[in-house]
């Protein structure tokens, strides 16, 4: 069964992720990227890890929507539709990744992986509950506080007038006007 | 069957490689990493289920993965979002004041 499931989302999988620099309109980049990482769930799903896989599955559809919404915002050609080179390095770009996968698939057939050791318990969403509330309880405080500092970053550095981005003592005084942008107070 | 999802695995994590070193674009270099995280998540996966599923370490890791992945994107957008407000850029080489 697995390998049926591999031979169907494995190629969806890594075409998708492919097609994600191939594409002009960020609308089809986004969606390339989600079908990727909707078939990566499926793969998780198929090895036995139900709950994991659906986490990613539904994690990834909101995150990809959110990631649409801010390349529509943000980008300068969202549509795709000016002809604008939005690359550098192409070629030193494509050596170095190529170089990678060619290294690691070496290093995935010459290492002499060991045999399976134990068998899958009945209830995998268990056995990761119950390590993350036990043996792997620090794992489980490191990624909550990870989590947690994330979210503070994320708003000190996107509030409009944070605590890093205002001008002088009043909090009233407007940033002041300069023709070339990056320039004072900024 | 390892060695296959290993090297889908590979794949995933080389193209993002590419993206995340050839894109101008920061929301396309967040794609990019995003996709090598996918990798990860794959080959973390994999190894649970062919190498060691008596032990929840490769669940665990999957779960780091993910938080990686959420918190990758809340402050890339929020860093986005701070330099699209003070120069109206989203692009990575002009945000290269390190550098010079």
């Amino acid at each position: 069964m697995t390998a049926v499931v591999f031979g169907v989302l494995a190629p969806v999988a890594a075409v998708s992720g492919l097609l994600v620099f191939r594409f002009r309109s960020m609308a089809r980049v986004t969606i390339a990227l989600l079908v990727s990482f909707l078939a990566s769930g499926g793969l998780l799903i198929s090895l036995g890890l139900g709950y994991l896989g659906t986490v990613v599955i539904l994690m990834m559809i909101i995150e990809m929507i959110i990631m649409m919404v801010f390349m529509i915002a943000y980008m300068m050609n969202p549509a795709g539709l000016i002809q604008m080179t939005m690359h550098h390095n192409q070629r030193g770009a494509r050596a170095i990744s190529v170089a990678t996968f060619v290294l690691l698939s070496a290093g995935i057939f010459a290492t002499p992986w060991p045999r399976r050791a134990g068998a899958a318990p009945p209830d995998p969403t268990f056995q990761l509950g119950k390590a993350l509330m036990g043996p792997q309880m620090l794992t489980m405080i490191t990624l909550g506080f990870t989590l947690f500092a994330a979210m503070v970053a994320a708003v000190v550095l996107a509030t409009a007038r944070g605590r890093y981005d205002r001008f002088g003592d009043d909090l009233k005084r407007r940033p002041p006007s300069d023709s070339a942008g990056g320039g004072v107070g900024r | 069957m390892l060695q296959l999802f290993l090297l889908l695995a590979a794949g995933l994590l080389a193209a993002g490689l590419y993206g995340a070193l050839s894109q101008q674009s920061i929301v396309m270099i967040m794609m990019g990493l995003e996709l090598m995280l996918n990798g990860v998540t794959v080959a973390a996966g994999a190894f649970w289920h062919f190498l060691a599923p008596a032990s929840a370490a490769g669940q665990v890791i999957v779960v780091v993965v993910v938080v990686a992945m959420a918190a990758e994107m809340a402050v890339g957008f929020a860093v986005v979002t701070a330099i699209h407000r003070a120069r109206d850029v989203d692009m990575a080489d002009a945000a290269a004041d390190l550098r010079e």
